[in-house]
């Protein structure tokens, strides 16, 4: 085809890998045409939920009588935990969950009683006629509390190498400490919310929204007592997850599933946000304690970390969150000799759960704290003792755990982001200001990010894709990512479309369904686009692959003149035709266009209880600058400046990739900063709503925000187009602001003493902070005798 | 028209609506009604992502029409009468084609999970016919402040905001406004609006002699002006409100006006309406409101209804009582006035007898030499309730000695209240750093605060004390507001 004279230039389809697209619903979003659980055209017959929550952080439940509820107004049916036909129990991992109490209530807010009624208000309405006897038991509700009583939800574990209790003693200097690390409410937009309906055969239909379909399958199951295969889960998009919809959708659809099985009904049950937020479990909140041996340059030679976390009554996921905080005590730096213990409290207050990072944050905030501890112990810049301590390329490489990091690129991050947010000049910039200001003080801090990505449960570490190409060329995609807003649907869609030549719009994206891809794994630990992305590649490849066949074979080409570029197909000198005509022509030839594909990790192993392994395929990196401004009188503060630069690999969507950056600095600036969760001596959690529990608004982001994805990094692993996972590294770029804060802290008492700042550093932290350090400054000298 | 309904504009016509329960929010009513692009986030006013724009007939407005952004899930149904309500379905162009704030937000990538998008594009929608062509970043994190985002990090939203006009300065609804102010215009109601259902009662009355005598005659009515919180009673707390009467109908209620050296406040003026005013002559007290709630809080909220509510916590008391502000209630047409102070006599108890209306408010403005600060601790900047808030107000002599003192905080005791041994240690002192540090005793006998979620009592202190003393820096020269107090 002659264009005019024009020189030709490589065609290619729009929308493949690395092209910056919007997401995919992103028309949707912005006109409200996207649907949610709770969008869905209610069924004639629906009825509504609600459910009576404990009002006892422990106690036995000595009556329980429902028979007010059973007579209200609308009401269809009472469930306790005696009335459910399977099992009660629905923990994840280990017993401990169950759908409703049992004799029992072990929080304040663990679901007692579930009511089906016509409407919500009448369900609503009804509960409240429920009466519950309690006799109170004894609760524990920190995790110091059962640290000192011996309480957990399972055994500690040890990572070792070296020996810690030896090279500590040794070394010049020497700390002790301890702080608190704070947990963290998700704040899903969306409320949890399951619409179950029953089918025929005994069969239950569940559209939930879950970022882990195949489990709130199996618990449906589980609960009504069926195989796996009488139930579906579906899940076309989430508002939000963040964790918050990995095991905690599971209690809401079993509900859901147990009412409409009981009822003959579609039941919806949508929690309110004051219930969803007292109910459903969040980040674990830490008690840290460090004793740390290092050099004249801040080089740590020996440490020991105690992480304990308040994983509350049950284990559900925490015993694999603690081993991420662990995974993560090291950060980017080189420990010699370590010896990093992870304890698992058990206590009287909502089950803690994954939340984005999954551990690995606190485990970060604690080993950064240790290092602005050396610094300010030493009167060096932390980046000089970040610098010392970071893992060396080939050698000094080996991580706690014994696997080395081979793919290090963290010195080159921290140089270019150091130039580019011209650090050192702005260091010397806020100590002149500081000297100058009495009531407001500036403070400044550069943190590494280094993540493991994989499933440290190597099992999960795979995942299954089915495409189905239609005559006309055009494709379904579907597999076991769910969408939460990251953005996994496009970015695996843009594999696809890369992998065919097609345009992204010829490529329908579908609901994740469990009819569709089994045994899927949770979107979750930032997999979703790297195992996912794989799987449908795969089964693209597959497809392609019989094209390639039969077009050489039918038009009597090399398979290697079969090329596919811009929705069309050349084979060879013979032919040339659209994408859509070759597939029809498939069809007529009765070549089968739909495959599955399946990924699974390679090189990944792990053994637990050595503490030994290759639990990553590799590592994501990143790092961050924060500037702080604080009013010394009240502790408020504005964070004036961020700089980050992220290591995405070659992002499949740099836009989506760069969302996710944002995002997760800004979601880890909230946790850190003023989202407070305070429970009441009886155990009740009394930021429970927006009104009390603070997120991050628009104003809460630096005014000058420079966010970077670095440039032509690809990964060194045969990632899925040598892209890198996103979803969870960014939020710990935050560790910058809050340790900014410290600085700042630090600098209104002359840097004479090392402030000690809990997170959250809420104004009322720091300004105590302040207070403290600034009284413990007169006549302090630094390093003083433990 | 049929008995028990209301009429508002929806779509480009006019809707007749039944009315089957007068507490039912307008978000619950959208989405039942095949409109779930409207999202409950929180039920609560506190996420946003609910926002629909309001039009109400104004003579003053372009087009004869204000929009205001609100939050369906704390408006009943009722309030709708008169009104033109639009919800995220109607920005779209029959061809299908985006608004421009739609667009805006698709190229900025402002959207992740979605969930808070038909918010945030609402708000911005109100934004792009009531605002500035050049808003400005501090204006747009003020409209925003009302919209929560967990996905994005904000930015790219507030990007869309900077750019939406970019893809046009005007849309549908400028072609359409001298129409749907005829269809307005068409519904306007004279008489009171009355409406009843699931054994509630929903009032509306035109003029204020008839408002008075409804709650004189149903003194266990509950006062709707704003609902800001009334909302919460019932999405939250599923408090059965049997007789609801509303003041936003009543005829010139919402006055701010300037008379004989004060500004007197009718009881139904929302912030919105007053912080024009408020700010010329008070900027302090201002930015206080704008903080004190997000646009959609300021378009719904009442400072009568602040007053009235008389929370311990409520951020215009300090502020208003530190300036001497009286109150005029009103008992079925009896009126009297007291210094607002007198109306707060102990935890939610009041000097106001059942069915004794909050009138106005009256702010002195000619007191001369008067200095003035308010300020407001919280752990975010935006829409959070105080940790404490406080407001101090003093004249010196010739001699530099303080002549008067009016100290006043929120956050402190049972109910707003002044500080009565802290002013009267400053009384006839030079106003110096020492007499300052001298009053910390004072104040310390003046309140014993508690802890709770918000701050522990030794902050509380702390800061009631630090923020005596930035007053005074301030007034003294000595000190600049720091960056996160001076935001407009």
């Amino acid at each position: 085809m002659l264009d005019g004279g024009r020189v030709p230039r490589p065609a290619r389809a729009k929308g493949g890998v690395g092209v910056p697209l919007p997401h995919d619903s992103a028309h949707k979003h912005v006109t409200g045409e996207a649907v949610y659980t709770d969008d869905l055209p209610e069924l004639p017959g629906t009825l509504h939920t609600a459910i009576l929550l404990s009002s006892k952080a422990h106690a036995r439940i000595l009556r329980l009588d429902t028979t007010a509820a059973e007579a209200a107004a609308g009401v269809h049916a009472v469930l306790t935990a005696a009335d459910v036909p399977g099992e009660v129990d629905i923990g994840p991992v280990l017993e401990g969950d169950p759908v409703l109490a049992v004799d029992k209530v072990e929080y304040t807010g663990q679901p007692v009683v579930a009511v089906a009624a016509e409407t919500q208000e009448q369900a609503i309405a009804a509960a409240r006629l429920i009466v519950v006897e309690y006799r109170d038991l004894p609760a524990i509700l920190t995790a110091e509390e059962a640290l000192a009583k011996g309480s957990f939800v399972s055994p500690g574990l040890t990572f070792r190498q070296g020996d810690a209790g030896a090279a500590i003693p040794k070394a010049a200097n020497r700390l002790r400490g301890s702080f608190r690390i704070g947990g963290q409410d998700h704040f899903y937009l969306e409320g949890q919310i399951a619409y179950a309906l029953p089918k025929e055969d005994g069969d239950l239909f569940c559209w939930s929204s879950t970022q882990h379909p195949s489990e709130v399958q199996h618990l449906i199951a589980k609960v009504l007592g069926k195989p796996d295969h009488a139930v579906t889960v579906e899940v076309r998009r989430m508002g939000g997850g963040f964790g918050g919809k990995e095991t905690q959708p599971a209690m809401v659809a079993c509900v859901a599933a147990l009412l409409a099985d009981r009822t003959g009904r579609p039941v919806k049950c949508r929690l309110d946000r004051d219930d969803d937020m007292v109910m459903t479990g969040k980040r674990h909140d830490f008690f840290v304690r460090y004793d740390v041996g290092f050099d004249e340059r801040g080089r740590i030679e020996g440490i020991e970390l105690d992480l304990a976390a308040r994983c509350g009554y049950s284990a559900d996921l925490s015993n694999a969150v603690v081993d991420r905080a662990m995974f993560h005590a090291d950060n980017a730096y080189h420990l010699p000799n370590a010896r990093i213990t992870g304890h698992r409290c058990r206590t009287n207050t909502v089950s803690n759960t994954a939340f984005r990072g999954f551990g690995g944050p606190q485990g970060m905030v604690a080993i950064e704290y240790v290092i602005d501890e050396i610094a300010r112990a030493l009167d060096l810049d932390p980046l000089a003792v970040r610098r010392a301590n970071f893992y060396g390329i080939g050698e000094r490489d080996r991580t706690p755990y014994h696997q080395r990091v081979t793919d290090n690129v963290i010195h080159g991050i921290v140089d270019d982001l150091a130039a580019s947010s011209d650090y050192a000049a702005r260091r010397g910039a806020v100590d002149a200001f500081n000297a100058r200001s009495t009531l407001v003080k500036r403070g400044l801090a550069l943190t590494p990010v280094k993540f493991g990505i994989s499933f440290t449960i190597s099992h999960l570490n795979q995942a299954g894709a089915l495409v189905l190409v239609y005559r006309d060329g055009t494709v379904q995609l579907n597999h076991g990512g769910t969408e939460m807003g990251q953005g996994v649907y496009v970015k695996v869609a843009q594999v696809v479309a890369e992998e065919f030549q097609i345009d992204i719009d010829r490529i329908r994206i579908t609901a994740t369904t469990t009819e569709k891809v089994p045994n899927t794994s949770p979107t979750a630990a930032s997999s979703g686009s790297d195992l996912n992305g794989w799987a449908a590649l795969n089964a693209a490849r597959e497809i392609k692959n019989r094209l390639v066949t039969f077009a050489a074979a039918h038009w009597g080409v090399p398979e290697s003149a079969v090329r596919f570029a811009d929705n069309r197909v050349r084979i060879g000198d013979r032919a040339e035709m659209s994408f859509g005509e070759l597939t029809t022509a498939a069809y007529l030839a009765r070549v089968p266009l739909s495959a599955t594909g399946f990924y699974a990790t390679p090189k990944i192993w792990w053994n637990r209880e050595e503490g030994r392994g290759r639990p990553f395929y590799y590592y994501a990196y990143g790092a961050a600058v924060t500037e702080v401004e604080v009013d010394t009188l009240t502790g408020e503060y504005r964070f004036t400046r961020a700089d980050i630069l992220h290591d995405c690999g070659d992002s499949l969507n740099p836009a989506i990739d760069l969302g996710q950056v944002e995002g997760g600095y800004v979601q880890g600036l909230g946790w850190l900063t003023m989202e407070e969760l305070w429970w009441d001596p009886a155990g009740r959690l009394r930021t429970h709503a927006p009104s009390t529990y603070k997120i991050p608004t628009a104003r809460d982001v630096p005014a000058d925000f420079r966010v970077q994805l670095t440039r032509t990094t690809p990964a060194q692993e045969h990632t899925i187009h040598r892209s890198k996972a996103v979803g969870e590294p960014p939020l710990m770029l935050a560790i910058s602001g809050y340790l900014a804060l410290k600085d700042a802290v630090a600098a209104a008492a002359d840097h004479a003493v090392s402030p000690r700042l809990d997170a959250p550093a809420t104004p009322e932290r720091v300004l105590l902070a302040i207070d403290e350090a600034r009284a413990r400054s007169q006549g302090t000298v630094r390093l003083a005798a433990d | 028209m049929m008995a028990n309904t209301i009429r508002f504009v929806l779509g480009g016509e006019i809707r007749e609506v039944p009315v089957t329960d007068p507490t039912q929010t307008v978000l619950q009513w959208l989405r039942a009604n095949r409109r779930p692009g409207t999202k409950e986030g929180c039920a609560e006013g506190d996420c946003g992502a609910c926002t629909v724009v309001l039009g109400t007939r104004d003579p003053a407005a372009e087009g004869g029409i204000r929009y205001r952004a609100v939050n369906a899930c704390i408006v009943f149904v009722p309030q709708l009468d008169g009104r033109q309500l639009i919800t995220v379905e109607d920005l779209k162009l029959p061809g299908g084609a985006l608004h421009p704030v739609q667009r805006a937000l698709v190229d900025c990538h402002g959207s992740q999970c979605g969930f808070c998008t038909p918010g945030f594009v609402m708000s911005l929608f109100a934004e792009f016919h009531e605002g500035p062509q050049d808003p400005g970043r501090e204006r747009l994190l003020d409209v925003l402040a009302g919209n929560l985002c967990r996905c994005t990090g904000y930015r790219p939203i507030v990007e869309a905001g900077m750019t939406m006009r970019r893809y046009g300065i005007g849309d549908a609804f400028d072609a359409a406004r001298a129409q749907a102010a005829a269809l307005l215009d068409g519904i306007r109601r004279t008489e009171d609006l009355t409406v009843t259902g699931a054994g509630r009662t929903f009032h509306a009355p035109r003029r204020l002699d008839r408002l008075a005598r409804l709650f004189a005659v149903h003194p266990d009515a509950t006062i709707l002006a704003g609902g800001t919180d009334v909302g919460l009673w019932v999405t939250k707390q599923h408090r059965d409100l049997k007789t609801v009467i509303s003041v936003s109908e009543v005829a010139g209620f919402a006055a701010v006006v300037e008379r004989d050296g004060a500004l007197q406040i009718g009881g139904g003026a929302t912030y919105s309406d007053l912080l024009p005013v408020v700010d010329r002559h008070f900027p302090d007290f201002a930015a206080l409101l704008r903080r004190l709630g997000s646009v959609q809080i300021r378009n719904s909220g009442t400072m009568g209804g602040n007053v009235a509510n008389g929370s311990p916590i409520g951020d215009s008391m300090p502020a208003l009582i530190a300036l001497g502000t009286t109150v005029v209630l009103n008992h079925g047409g009896t009126r009297r006035e007291m210094p607002l102070e007198d109306l707060y006599l102990d935890y939610k108890e009041q000097a106001r007898v059942p069915g004794e209306l909050v009138e106005a408010l009256t702010i002195p403005l000619d007191v001369p030499g008067r200095q003035f600060a308010t300020y407001k601790v919280s752990k975010r900047l935006d829409q959070d309730i105080s940790a404490v808030c406080a407001a101090y107000a003093i004249t010196l002599n010739p001699a530099g000695k303080v002549a008067t003192a009016r100290i006043t905080y929120g956050g402190m005791a049972v109910t707003p209240r002044r500080a009565a041994r802290t002013e009267a240690s400053l009384r006839g002192r030079p106003w110096s750093l020492e007499t300052v540090l001298g009053a910390y005793a004072a104040l310390a006998e003046d309140f014993q605060p508690i802890s709770d979620m918000r701050a522990s009592a030794e902050y509380r202190s702390r800061i009631a004390r630090n923020l005596l003393m930035r007053f005074y820096l301030e007034t003294t020269g000595q000190a600049g507001r720091p960056a996160e107090a001076t935001h407009a």
